[in-house]
């Protein structure tokens, strides 16, 4: 199973966290302070797994960013590097030859669109198109809803219902 | 929307504060934009603002992310959840995933809004409740919800169906007694068509497997036939836009199923024997150009070698690793790595083939492959091979990155010691590593070669000469250093005099003051920490004896130390000093060469030992109070562990390094509640007298109560005190020559042993002892003796005292107490008197036993303390 997928830049700035094992915050960022100084620090032509604290992380760089994901030692490595790859080609798709700015400011589209591939640290869909349907679906869910509500007096009105 | 007019409104956008904090240029002015966002954020939550109340959410899992405490916002995940809308409940759902985890009990307040969202008519909401519950619930939650899942996996729509399979493997992780509710419908699950339904489905279905054996009996019936059609028409399928990944079918799909296929196979000929076909046929046909063929291959060579498979089919497997092994990609050497250390077990003949390429992964650019190949090659060696490798790898350790070199030092001492026929290849090894990487050598192991060295006479002088002249090579290695020093001290005339040479030596020329020098140098050097230097005072007192005439200088340079500021070294170098000074006549025989160490002896404890230490702290027999070797401001004693290995005194069998010395506290307290025996001595049976005070000798380094006063202390040989001298097998004279003999004053022994508690079976007597300077404190030494005719075994001994005393504890000199008086048992006390002079001691005692496996219990009180305790 997948523990957690971390996003970091090359400058070491978090831009996506998801835990699928529960750590505590304070571990949390210890973690990622460990995860960062491992990956950041490994040349380019290197393997993309690095062994840590009895895990496995896979990671692969995407321009300025890399992608990790920790898994263990039993799963398959080439596989999550597929799935990196995966979840990556899908937000190209989704924000169309995305960047590391589109991440930043829309950060909670990343996190929808991984939700809709990963669930319990375990992969969902191997169909990119379903995952983009998926997510298109509920953007416009969520756009009609805004323009249903467009007073505010609306939206007061239907969360006190 | 200006923040300057008012800074608690809630109004910048979610982009313009990610603008603002990313247009801060230092820390400071970031940390003081996100103070302002977070005040505003939290006034618009003490207003209960509704309409920014998703913005803001958004904001804070933001302001998370950059590392920023958000607890305040946890509420309002809840509350976003609780609303009607989709697009509250979206990012409510976000925000609960990220700013919450299963451990805080706010989550327990969500459990009614999840069991209602599942219940929704909206297949996206349902959707997002079973993400979030897949993703953080905890056991009690996975308990309450589990029939909302059960009834979503068979749901119409196949959505809300693979994400409630996905749900349920967390739902089956956190409680496993539940994975035969799932089992049904994770097997009806398998008939879909929609790949990802059938992907979750499959990977609820491995994890049933592992959380019931029912579940795996009743797929391996019912679904292994399902599974290999899933597997025949995604790899026969032609050009399927939708999943192709390089011109491969969903190569998702096919590795999870061949991962379940292992896991219902594995020990089932009948399955392997079923799979078989398909297995070969994936193996042959996946192209293995790219990286999702390569990962396919990769699981099914898992696979293989996984189940009962044919040889035919192993044969396949391994010339997929083999290939794999070769190729440029470091991905997929790195996973050959990997498998061939499975493979080892299956087929060690076809991985030793590969063991020049392996060898050279050691030697690889990139650490993570290093790892695996040094793991793999050191399951590789066997007695044929184990020199040729050796030497690679001891060759390689001179140039290996400084991190490497622990995994490295630790590896090749382990293969030198599991396959050291040949004790002179053993050492050579041993002294080049020692050489090369001493620093990074782990104590037991340097240890283990002083016991071997003591147990090879013939090679004692190759040892103390080779190490020599390494000591002039390479003298910053610690460990180095203290098996040399130790040698120096045991064998110091073979050095001097080439004794039993070997044919391969040159000789060398090394007058008595050079070989003083070269321990001088160590007790003198600042990086060596205490435990080199103590061994360097040591060495330096049997010297004065190998060498008389050194003993003149010996005595100058022992005697610097006597102001040293470590109390350990203070203490030796007085004692030292006094030795060399007042009891020559004794000298010689005191500071004989140390018996010979029992090897095997030594050897099964260590591996005992480290099994204990391997499997838990807590084990008892491993660490015993006896086995604390390490002080907090002492110093192990440095042959003490071999030593006491030696008289079979078998608490004392943990390495010194693998003793945490914090866990002390928490054995004597145990032994003072009774809980934790102290020490059943199995292999030591009934000490005699005799070992009872070795023991306490050795306990030098072993008794964290006492610092020992640095003046030395006489007491009568049945309860000998902690005395730091170099065991000889005289060492009972020596203590009666030492207490006729010393003649410091110690105004301090006026105290009279009393009998402090006496019954038809058992008498307890308590001396004293009390440090200069300290009159609170005092050390009682109990001493048991059986009257009754038969043997009391498991005897603890417990004492309580009034509050305005401290009492502690140190361990028994054995649980077996032997009849009719024939030997005591001997246990020190530590009390601290905080109202002395005020308030005599008093205290109660109670003693259990076993006579013939019957428990016993008698219990006292104390009160004939003597006056002035």
């Amino acid at each position: 199973m997948i523990h957690f997928v971390l996003l970091i830049s090359r400058q070491g700035k978090v831009r996506l966290t998801k835990w699928y094992t529960p750590y505590p915050q304070k571990q949390r960022s210890k973690v990622i302070k460990e995860i960062s100084a491992l990956v950041l620090t490994r040349g380019p032509k290197l393997c993309n797994f690095v062994d840590w604290q009895g895990y496995r992380v896979v990671y692969k760089r995407y321009a300025s960013l890399y992608f990790c994901m920790c898994i263990d030692p039993a799963d398959n490595e080439l596989e999550t590097l597929q799935i990196i790859h995966h979840y990556v080609e899908i937000l190209d798709r989704y924000f169309g030859n995305v960047c590391e700015l589109d991440l930043i400011f829309n950060f909670h589209k990343a996190y929808f669109i991984l939700d809709e591939i990963l669930i319990a640290g375990e992969l969902q869909e191997s169909n990119k198109k379903a995952v983009l349907r998926l997510v298109t679906t509920q953007d416009a869910l969520v756009e009609a809803a805004k323009e249903e509500a467009s007073s505010l007096s609306n939206i007061i009105a239907q969360a006190t219902k | 929307m200006d923040l300057a007019i008012n800074p608690f409104s809630s109004g910048t956008r979610l982009r313009d504060m990610i603008r603002s904090i990313r247009a801060c240029k230092t820390a400071a002015e970031e940390r003081a934009v996100v103070r302002r966002e977070c005040a505003a954020i939290r006034a618009a939550i003490s207003e209960s603002d509704q309409d920014y109340r998703h913005r803001n959410m958004a904001k804070l899992m933001f302001i998370h992310m950059l590392g920023y405490p958000t607890h305040f916002g946890q509420m309002e995940c809840l509350k976003l959840i609780a609303a009607a809308g989709f697009p509250e409940k979206r990012i409510g759902y976000l925000g609960l995933m990220l700013l919450l985890d299963e451990r805080q009990e706010v989550l327990m307040l969500v459990t009614n809004s999840l069991k209602q969202d599942l219940n929704h008519s909206n297949q996206f909401i349902v959707g997002l409740a079973l993400c979030a519950l897949g993703n953080i619930c905890s056991a009690e939650m996975a308990r309450d919800l589990a029939p909302e899942v059960e009834r979503l996996l068979q749901n119409r729509d196949p959505n809300t169906k693979k994400k409630a399979a996905l749900c349920s493997i967390r739902i089956v992780r956190k409680v496993p007694d539940l994975a035969e509710n799932f089992m049904g419908a994770a097997a009806s699950l398998l008939k879909e068509k929609h790949h990802g339904v059938l992907i979750s489905a499959v990977q609820l279905c491995t994890e049933l497997c592992k959380a019931s054996t029912e579940a795996l009996e009743y797929l391996r019936k019912n679904s292994l036939e399902g599974l290999v059609r899933i597997l025949r028409d995604v790899s026969n399928s032609s050009y399927a836009p939708e999943y192709d990944v390089a011109g491969i079918t969903d190569p998702f799909l096919h590795i999870r199923v061949l991962k379940l296929m292992r896991t219902l196979s594995q020990g089932d000929a009948d399955c392997s024997e079923y799979i078989n076909d398909i297995l070969a046929q994936v193996a042959t046909k996946t192209e293995s150009n790219k990286n999702a063929g390569n990962a396919i291959l990769y699981e099914c060579v898992e696979t293989i070698m996984g189940i009962e498979a044919t040889s035919g089919l192993r044969v396949l497997a391994i010339n997929i690793l083999g290939r794999f092994l070769s190729n440029r990609d470091n991905n997929i050497r790195y996973v050959a790595l990997n498998m061939l250390m499975k493979a080892i077990a299956v087929d060690t003949q076809a991985v030793q083939r590969h063991r020049a390429t392996i060898l050279e992964c050691v030697k690889d650019a990139d650490v993570s492959i290093r790892k695996r190949a040094l793991e793999l090659v050191y399951l590789l060696v066997n007695d044929t091979n184990v020199k040729p490798l050796t030497k690679e790898l001891v060759d390689y350790l001179e140039v290996s990155d400084q991190d490497f070199k622990d995994d490295l030092t630790a590896k090749i001492c382990s293969i030198v010691e599991k396959f050291s026929q040949d004790k002179l290849w053993y050492l050579d090894q041993m002294f080049r590593v020692l050489s090369l990487a001493g620093n990074h050598v782990k104590d037991d192991v340097w240890h283990a070669l002083i016991v071997l060295i003591s147990n090879a006479s013939e090679l004692q002088g190759y040892s103390v000469r080779s190490l020599y002249k390494a000591l002039q090579a390479c003298g910053e290695q610690e460990s180095l250093v203290r098996v040399a020093v130790w040698c120096i001290g045991e064998y110091g005339e073979m050095l001097v005099n080439n004794v039993s040479m070997l044919d391969i030596e040159e000789p060398i020329t090394v007058t008595e003051s050079d070989a003083v020098d070269a321990v001088e140098v160590y007790l003198k050097r600042y990086s060596a920490d205490v435990t080199t230097r103590a061994m360097c005072l040591v060495s330096l007192l049997k010297l004065s004896s190998r060498f008389p005439p050194t003993s003149e200088r010996i005595k100058e340079i022992v005697a610097q130390n006597k102001g040293n500021t470590v109390l350990e070294l203070q203490q030796r170098s007085i004692e030292f000093s006094s030795i060399i000074q007042r009891h020559q006549s004794i000298k010689s025989s005191l500071l004989e060469r140390m018996p010979v160490l029992d090897e095997a002896n030594y050897l099964v404890k260590r591996a005992a030992s480290m099994q204990a230490t391997v499997s838990s702290v807590k084990s008892a027999p491993a660490v015993t109070p006896g086995g604390q070797l390490k002080l907090p401001n002492g110093v192990a004693k440095p042959p003490a562990a071999p030593l006491a290995d030696l008289l079979d005194l078998s608490s004392d069998d943990t390495p010194v390094t693998t003793s945490a010395p914090t866990t002390a506290p928490n054995d004597f307290l145990q032994d003072l509640l009774g809980i934790g025996l102290i020490d059943s001595s199995p292999a030591g049976g009934a000490p005699s007298t005799s070992t009872d005070i070795l023991m306490d000798l050795l306990s030098i380094g072993s008794t964290p109560v006492q610092n020992g006063p640095p003046t030395s202390n006489f007491i009568p040989p049945g309860i000998a005190e902690t005395k730091p001298v170099p065991v000889t097998p005289q060492v009972v004279d020596l203590l009666d020559g030492l207490s006729s003999s010393t003649s410091l004053p110690d105004g301090n022994a006026a105290y009279p042993t009393i009998t402090a508690f006496q019954s038809a079976t058992l008498r307890i007597t308590f001396s004293f002892k009390k440090q200069p300077g300290k009159p609170q404190e005092t050390t009682i030494n109990a001493t048991f003796t059986n009257l009754a005719t038969t043997t009391f075994t498991d005897f603890v001994f417990q004492a309580a005292v009034p509050k305005f005393i401290q009492l502690r504890l140190d361990p028994a000199s054995s649980s077996t107490l032997p009849a009719s008086g024939n030997g005591s048992v001997t246990q020190s006390l530590s009390v601290t008197n905080n109202q002395h002079g005020q308030k005599p001691l008093a205290m109660r005692i109670r003693v259990s036993y076993k006579v013939n496996g019957e428990d016993r219990l008698e219990q006292g009180q104390v009160s004939n303390f003597p006056a002035g305790l």
